[in-house]
């Protein structure tokens, strides 16, 4: 059965279309302000990966925190439950799932039928999310791509005490001005972003093994923060950002309950 | 097709009178030549009935969840409250009422009438039960200009670790503020009022944890967000007689309810509770996890134990029986003032200001009994008493193997609750626990 998923994040809608466990097709647009026309662009998108029709596509489900705005979507789940149905195809041995998309952290335990034992997300506050490295990037004059591999780059651990989007970028600035170097402000960042994501994985309870998904999973310097942080290494799947829609896709054809 | 029948309360209407009738009764009591007093919904508001039946109180905590209600003066009184130079992340009730104060609006208004001065209260009977109580009457008097306010220390607890010396204590400072009342009214106390008023605190909150006990019912005759307009009515006035009348008669009729499978959620496929006060302006929370899954949150330790007495019996969380029920006749104001001071103490809401286990105790033992599905903990930061402890209630709730949902808010301050955010997280909630969307 080809079935579609369809994530609608704050800043991206990710589509995946797969049939019978296998990714035919991907696609993926910034969400913009026009939700309905990002929806039907990326849906494009991916129809035109997989090489197939709309008409193909027997079912259709929508996840992600804009999923109402799915208008032909014949049901749909929340992210909690998107995440772990993708992830229990992807890496069953993965008990702690942590996805840290663009406004957006989440921490779930699941057992060993990938069922959701407990989750905790960040609440009014972008610090332990994609925005909040966007942000930081943006003080340092640094491309996003490149913040996370000059935070590799650095020896020295730097405390960056700030819990919040705002204060983080003053603190940075004030950094700047005590000529503190930019790769150790980098990995300052993503060691304060990283200590605040495995605080909320630490409520849940941090079970291994685990594994990493969103779009930040891709932040080279934020996986390595994370990583000394819970002092384990962690799961990250291809395409981590896609998780989401792969897995209600699957939950459409039934092969993840 | 609705799983079960489902009716309005009866009594619905008499509920809303007696809080109509209170709030205007408090601003018009001059007219009548009576009264008005202020102070918490926890105080002994019993002592203060002595002095006659034209005194008239108006409590602090409903007070500012009722304008925490009205989200539009809420916004106008808390920004009052913080261009007087007040913190934003003090007590939001707290904060409501003194931004109603400041503003000089009163807040209740009844229907097609314009919104009245603030009347002032002739003197203030509060107790300190938490680091804002008294504080907050101080900065009240300060604000009116000088009130006469008697504060009474109820550091005595846990109940089950009071001594009689503490009773003694509480039950002194109590008897001195009679002698206080007298003077700073100049009317004479009338002993028999007073027992009268303890007899009906004890009945009125007897009386409602046998209303609560009764949704142990499946469905659940009751439902939270109902329920918090009918608990309420004892934190006005625990010690009035029409409070206590009122619980008697709807009692009787939730027990018909329940004897009749009347479900308060006609689609009730799961059940949840609550902790300590909700988002007041977001009551619609209640509703929206009714409509789209069927699922009833059956009370909460607040609407259950801040007014109910409870007490533990064969490791069960029951009713305690009244005085009267077991034989005490009071006789005389020492006794009188005893009785209440000892019953007041004991209720369970008053326990977890001392240690977090006596509210993980009690919200385990509830979600046992009232057959729930999973809790949901409201992290309040506009109450730091009653909020103290919560994420050890978590992790206690969690070990006894109840699911827990926690969400962020305030109770009295709209700007620190993010509703899509909490209804988003409720959907990820029913989801775990496997309660589908109602078709």
């Amino acid at each position: 059965m080809i079935t579609t998923g369809i994530d609608v994040g704050s800043k991206n809608v990710k589509v995946v279309i797969q049939e019978d466990g296998k990714v035919l097709g991907k696609g993926s647009v910034l969400a913009g302000l026009d939700t309905g026309a990002a929806i039907s662009e990326a849906l494009d998108a991916a129809l035109k990966d997989a090489g197939i029709a709309r008409d193909k596509v027997e079912k259709l489900y929508a996840t992600g925190a804009g999923r109402q705005e799915v208008k032909d979507a014949d049901d749909s789940r929340t992210e909690v439950g998107a995440d772990a149905a993708g992830i229990a195809y992807l890496f069953p041995e993965a008990r702690t799932l942590i996805d840290v998309g663009a406004e957006e952290g989440r921490a779930i335990r699941v057992d060993d039928r990938g069922k959701v034992v407990d989750f905790a997300m960040n609440e009014r506050c972008a610090a332990g999310a994609g925005a909040f490295t966007e942000a930081m990037a943006r003080a340092l004059e640094v491309p996003l791509e490149e913040l996370g591999r000059l935070s590799l780059t650095s020896t020295k651990a730097v405390a960056m005490n700030a819990q919040c989007a705002v204060f983080g970028e003053s603190e940075v600035v004030s950094l700047i001005h005590q000529k503190t170097e930019k790769k150790d402000i980098a990995r300052a960042v993503h060691d304060a972003m990283a200590t605040r994501i495995t605080s909320m994985a630490r409520r849940v309870g941090v079970e291994p093994q685990v594994a990493l998904i969103g779009g930040v999973a891709k932040n080279p310097g934020f996986v390595d923060s994370l990583q000394r942080d819970l002092e384990m290494k962690v799961f990250i799947p291809d395409d981590p950002e896609f998780v989401s829609a792969l897995g209600v896709a699957l939950l459409a054809a039934g092969i993840v309950e | 097709m609705a799983k079960y029948k489902t009716a309005p309360l009866k009594s619905w209407e008499r509920a809303k009178e007696i809080r109509a009738d209170y709030y205007r009764n408090y601003e018009a009591a001059h007219e009548k030549g009576g009264l008005r007093w202020a102070g918490g919904a926890w105080t002994f508001d019993a002592v203060p009935a002595g002095l006659g039946d034209d005194v008239y109180p108006i409590t602090s905590e409903p007070y500012g969840a009722t304008i925490a209600f009205q989200k539009d003066f809420s916004d106008r009184c808390l920004e009052a409250a913080e261009r007087a130079g007040y913190a934003r992340d003090l007590c939001a009730y707290m904060r409501n009422y003194w931004g109603s104060i400041i503003l000089n609006e009163y807040g209740w208004v009844d229907p097609g009438e314009e919104r009245k001065p603030f009347p002032k209260p002739d003197f203030i009977w509060q107790d300190h039960i938490c680091c804002s109580h008294a504080k907050w009457y101080q900065v009240v008097s300060d604000l009116e200009g000088g009130i006469p306010e008697y504060c009474v220390d109820v550091s005595v607890g846990p109940y089950e670790k009071t001594t009689e010396h503490g009773i003694d204590y509480v039950v002194g400072q109590l008897s001195d503020g009679i002698d206080w009342l007298e003077k700073v009214t100049g009317r004479k106390y009338d002993d028999e009022k007073l027992i009268k008023a303890v007899y009906n605190t004890c009945r009125a909150e007897s009386t409602w944890a046998e209303i609560c006990m009764l949704n142990q019912a499946v469905p659940a005759p009751l439902e939270e967000k109902t329920m918090y307009s009918l608990y309420v009515l004892g934190t006005l006035q625990k010690s009035s007689q029409a409070v206590a009348d009122y619980y008697d008669e709807l009692k009787a009729e939730v027990q018909d309810r329940v004897a009749n499978g009347i479900a308060a959620v006609e689609n009730e496929h799961a059940r949840v509770m609550t902790d300590t006060q909700p988002p007041w302006g977001f009551l619609r929370v209640f509703r929206y996890m009714a409509e789209k899954y069927g699922c009833v949150s059956v009370g909460s330790l607040y609407t259950f134990a801040l007014i109910g007495n409870w007490i533990w019996k064969d490791g069960k969380f029951v009713p305690r029986p009244t005085p009267q029920s077991l034989g005490v006749e009071i006789k005389d104001r020492d006794q009188a003032l005893r009785v209440l001071v000892e019953w007041e103490l004991s209720k369970p809401e008053w326990q977890h200001f001392y240690h977090p286990k006596y509210k993980s105790d009690m919200m385990i033992q509830i979600a046992k009994d009232w057959k729930l599905n999973g809790v949901m903990l409201h992290y309040n930061r506009g109450c730091e008493g009653l909020s103290l402890g919560i994420a050890e209630n978590r992790l206690a709730i969690l070990d006894a193997g109840f699911p827990v949902m926690v969400f962020e808010g305030n109770m009295g301050d709209e700007r620190e609750f993010d509703e899509g955010r909490t209804m988003a997280r409720i959907d990820s909630f029913m989801e775990s626990l496997g309660v589908p969307k109602l078709a």
